[in-house]
């Protein structure tokens, strides 16, 4: 047995030394990049989340059309709002495997923890594969609230005993919150909770009163009548509630999104960039993908190259703003 | 070294550890904010000052003598255990810098073949069969039927021609 | 009543088919190998596989991963009795016994005890999933934070006067435990806490497993390095032998043990429908209860069936608890249903109240085969055992670099970073030391693994309740478990005040 194996192996690395220098010969000569060893696809959340479950579903897609020569295996790195995995990514600069999955702390968490020395600039562009919305959602107990008229006049009355739950200090429903606290002069008390479904559920138990959710992770205790959505930070009303208004109908000019973007590492090779961009195009035009973005009302059109570039620099201009008014950093 | 003075040791450094973690937790609010409870470093200082009173009552059992350990004046790692577990957690050491360096398919065999040759006196055959099949049923295990790549170092290279076999 | 039966014939329909049938085998066989493995665990197992499931229906990869996580709950109790490290923290509890039997050469009877608790567990709360899910759904509804910290400590509360004699080494152990969890993120300030030296490998936390496996496998195999050098090379890590014989006396000795099973299975069962508890808390409650109840708890902590038997019953009967919250409401009880959940969505299936109704032949589908991948786990679990017996006779010097290298790997599977290598080497040496002077170590794993559970819900709940303790007692749920938290705490101050009051009289006497 041993023996067997052990001529097996050794062949196999002589062979494989051999195969891997006429190998990038070859590759080189011929143009088209393609990856040489199961690519690393890191998460900036931990296993089970929203983010988590999308990238999940994209190795799937991925595995089962058979669409990359290597397996896309997923990595959570969800350590510091991501700091872990941008630091991770910063180390694997001029790497050709690593793709990382992104959310919104690719601009805050630079922005926050500046010792980090991330500029996110350097980091290499693939594909926006959706953009995520947000509403602010009750009980439907709460036979009281229909609008957000009879929202604001409950949460000014219970002030600051008035518990909106989120995922995270300084995270994406941290800056709604204060957005709302401050648009409707309003002194909710925001309780930071462990990732998006967990909220969800506090407020379907009436632990909390209120939340400011993505749709999908609302989405079925939506369905199962136990809470509803007043209105949305999206620019026109989201197919699926028809009946809540945006915040720009309310006389609130703001809108919201959460990207959803593959992002390669710093420096990666043009080739290696292009060959990912083929890949996730691939993958968003898949029926998996495009209904997985209908049923979680996702929306944003993929977007990648410069133009991800250009909309990465606004971004991060914009949250550093909104970071500044609500004195999480100095300007 | 006696068992009663390992123990008087291992009492100090982490009665020093413990200050350590003290030190460190502050840089988070470690009081009580008012209508909100501990702030982030209030339950990592506590417990560590907790770690502080209690290396305080061991050190004092140590004074008195109180427990067994504290009264043991037996040899703490006679030098023929200190050779074998200092050379294991050693080699342990060295594996793990090398998967660094030269990676798990790399430094594995060499530990195997280490420690089956040297510290269990085994005879070639067997070491050499098993430094080498264990890293193999390794690589099929974690990282073709699991998919979990582990590092590789500088060996990373050699291993692109093996991966179009299997997937 | 009549309802539901038909539904399950139904479901068992569907679970006989031959490719679901196949799929259970292939399963439990895969799970058991995975959780066996220290580090991997049902988790692991459920994360790692689930890309295969989009080669069968729905129905059928359900199956298959339900399959999985139950035999990865089996093989969990096989690294820890066989090698004494927990491959994952639900099965942390049946190393407590399990280990100390293997080490009195009767591994054969502690695995035996851990198939048949885990079969009895799976079965009874099987039974329970299917007669009561819909109301027990609404309690994890209301379950907030505040619920969760009495959850919390009342299994802390369970684990009182476990630990060595020295009371400072243990409650140094504890807090040591409890500091190392908080390392990483504060999730209430959004504040990065006790990164040392600034090296981001902290940022993630300490993973209980690199404190498990640091403890339990590297500074438990120096251990044995040692005793292997006094014993002058000829040590084994256990001489147990498989007859028919040993296996009827084993089993005839598990009869008493029903109490122990019946116990761990109710209690995992309700404990693992709690959101975010999952299998853990309730392993270990078991274990503590079991000794609580125990007519002779002193036997506890040196080989005492009652002690393998309970928390295996009940981890796996909070692994089907934790899948009725999931399924009900799509909220994950643990985070392997997380995985699930998350697995359900890619297939199309929305999991929710809504769930039992619009796709009843998936729900009675995977209820039917959780019977027939308990029957199926139970009956390969105890197929294999004499196979784990042989590898356990192999030289401890052919044994021990084997152990070392799935200890590497294993500290390393998680997280995939050599940091946390690093990390698990260092708690070995130091765990070592440390066991050498009579520090007990047990404390500090059950804190790391219970820690950030507890301190998010304590925060959280004061929080909510601006800052004042009333909020755990002005609400029914977590005021109920909250008093049997501190009755437990102190129950054993009661009983020395007991004793010592029981024991003047006869001094007087004598």
């Amino acid at each position: 047995m041993g023996i067997t194996k052990r001529a097996i192996l050794g062949l196999t690395c002589a062979f494989g030394m051999s195969a891997a220098l006429a190998g990038s010969a070859l590759a080189d000569a011929h143009g088209g990049w393609k990856p040489k060893k199961p690519v690393e696809f890191v998460v900036m959340a931990g296993k089970g989340g929203g983010a988590d479950k999308a990238v999940r579903l994209m190795q799937a897609i991925i595995a089962e059309d058979k669409l990359a020569p290597v397996p896309i295996t997923p990595v959570n790195k969800p350590g510091g709002s991501g700091a872990e995995a941008l630091v991770y990514m910063k180390g694997k600069n001029g790497d050709n495997h690593t793709i990382m999955f992104t959310l919104n702390s690719f601009y805050t968490t630079p922005l926050r923890q500046k010792a980090l020395g991330v500029d996110i600039t350097t980091f290499t562009p693939v594909m926006r594969m959706a953009e995520d919305t947000f509403c602010l959602w009750v009980n439907s107990d709460r036979k009281d609230i229909n609008s957000v008229d009879d929202f604001v006049k409950e949460a000014k009355a219970a002030g600051n005993k008035w518990i909106m739950a989120g995922t995270g200090k300084n995270s994406e429903d941290n800056l709604l919150t204060d957005f709302l606290n401050t648009a409707y002069g309003l002194d909710m008390k925001y309780v930071p909770y462990k990732g998006g479904g967990k909220v969800a559920k506090e407020l379907a138990g009436n632990n909390a009163n209120s939340t400011v959710n993505n749709p999908s992770e609302q989405l079925g205790f939506y369905e199962a009548g136990k809470t509803k959505p007043l209105a949305c930070f999206t620019p026109e009303r989201i197919s699926l509630f028809k009946d809540a208004p945006t915040f720009k109908e309310l006389g609130k000019d703001f809108v919201y999104f959460m990207q959803r973007t593959v992002v390669g590492a710093p420096g990666m090779n043009g080739d290696a960039a292009k060959y990912y961009n083929e890949l996730f195009t691939k993958v968003f035009n898949s029926e998996k993908w495009q209904t997985y973005r209908k049923k979680k009302a996702l929306v944003g059109p993929a977007l990648a190259g410069d133009a991800l570039m250009d909309y990465w620099k606004k971004e991060r201009d914009i949250h550093k703003k909104m970071l500044i008014d609500m004195g999480a950093i100095k300007g | 070294m006696t068992v009663r003075m390992a123990e008087l040791c291992m009492a100090v450094t982490m009665t020093i550890f413990s200050v350590y973690l003290m030190y460190k937790s502050a840089e988070l609010p470690i009081g009580w904010i008012e209508g909100e409870g501990p702030g982030g470093g209030f339950w990592p200082f506590w417990l560590a000052a907790v770690m502080l009173l209690s290396c305080g009552g061991i050190l004092f059992n140590w004074v008195k003598r109180k427990t067994a350990v504290a009264a043991s004046e037996e040899t703490y790692i006679e030098r023929g255990v200190m050779w074998d577990v200092g050379l294991v957690a050693g080699s342990l050491i060295i594996t793990v810098a090398l998967f660094h360096w030269i990676g798990v398919y790399g430094a594995l065999p060499l530990f195997l073949l280490f420690y089956l040759k040297f510290m269990g006196r085994h005879g070639w055959p067997l070491s050499v069969g098993l430094a080498i099949t264990i890293p193999v049923v390794t690589f099929l295990f974690f990282e073709i039927m699991l998919k979990i790549t582990l590092p590789k170092g500088i060996t990373e290279e050699l291993f692109y021609p093996i991966y179009p076999l299997f997937f | 009543m009549m309802e539901i039966i038909s539904l399950l014939a139904g479901g068992f329909a569907v679970a006989f088919e031959p490719l679901n049938l196949m799929l259970v085998i292939i399963g439990c066989t895969l799970g058991l190998f995975i959780g066996a493995m220290p580090g991997l665990g049902s988790v692991n197992g459920v994360a790692i596989l689930l890309p295969l499931t989009f080669l069968v229906p729905p129905t059928g990869a359900i199956i298959f991963l339900a399959a999985i996580y139950y035999g990865a709950m089996y093989g969990g109790a096989i690294s820890s009795i066989m090698l004494g490290i927990p491959g994952a923290s639900t099965a942390v509890a049946t190393t407590f016994d399990g280990r100390p039997l293997a080490k009195q050469g009767m591994a054969d009877k502690a695995l035996t005890a851990a198939a048949v608790a885990s079969f009895v567990g799976g079965t009874i709360s099987v039974l329970l999933f299917t007669f009561f899910a819909p109301p027990l759904a609404h309690v994890a509804l209301v379950f907030g934070a505040p619920e969760e910290f009495a959850l919390m400590l009342l299994a802390f509360a369970t684990f009182v006067g476990l630990g060595g004699d020295d009371i400072w080494k243990t409650i140094f152990s504890i807090c040591i435990g409890l500091v190392l969890s908080a390392v990483g993120l504060d999730i209430i300030s959004g504040e990065p806490r006790l990164i040392f030296a600034d090296i981001t490998g902290f940022m993630h936390g300490i993973n209980f497993l690199v404190l498990a496996i640091g403890i339990y496998g590297i500074g438990e195999m120096l251990w044995t390095v040692e005793e292997n050098h006094k014993a002058g090379g000829r040590s084994m890590l256990s001489e147990a032998t498989v007859t028919v014989k040993r296996t009827i006396a084993n089993l005839r000795e598990l009869l008493g043990a029903w109490k122990a099973m019946a116990m761990g299975s109710f209690l995992g069962y309700f404990v693992g429908i709690l959101p975010a508890a999952g299998a853990t808390p309730g392993s270990l409650m078991a274990y503590g209860i079991a000794k609580q109840i125990s007519k002779e708890p002193d036997k506890f902590g040196e080989g005492a069936i009652d002690g393998v038997a309970a928390p295996e019953a009940a981890n796996n009967a909070a692994s089907t608890g934790s899948m009725l919250p999931m399924l009900t409401l799509g909220i994950p009880g643990s985070p392997t249903t997380a995985i699930l959940l998350g697995g359900m969505v890619i297939w199309g299936l929305e999991p929710g109240p809504l769930l039992f109704t619009q796709h009843a032949d998936f729900v009675w589908g995977l209820i039917a085969s959780l019977y027939v991948a308990n029957f199926f786990a139970v009956v390969i679990n105890v197929a294999f055992i004499p196979v784990f017996i042989a590898v356990l006779k192999m030289p401890f010097t052919i044994l021990a670099p084997i152990i070392f290298v799935l200890c590497l790997i294993g500290g390393y599977a998680p997280t995939k970073d050599l940091h946390d290598v690093w990390l698990m080497i260092i708690f070995g040496i130091v765990g070592y030391l440390m066991r050498k002077l009579d520090y007990p170590l047990a404390p500090a794993v059950l804190a790391i693994v219970l820690g950030p559970l507890a301190e998010p819900a304590l925060r959280q709940s004061l929080l909510i309740g601006d800052g004042s303790f009333n909020i755990f007692f002005s609400r029914p749920y977590s005021a109920s478990i909250m008093t049997a938290a501190l009755v437990l705490m102190f129950l054993p101050v009661f009983k020395l005040i007991y004793d010592k009051m029981k024991k003047k009289p006869q001094a007087a006497e004598g």
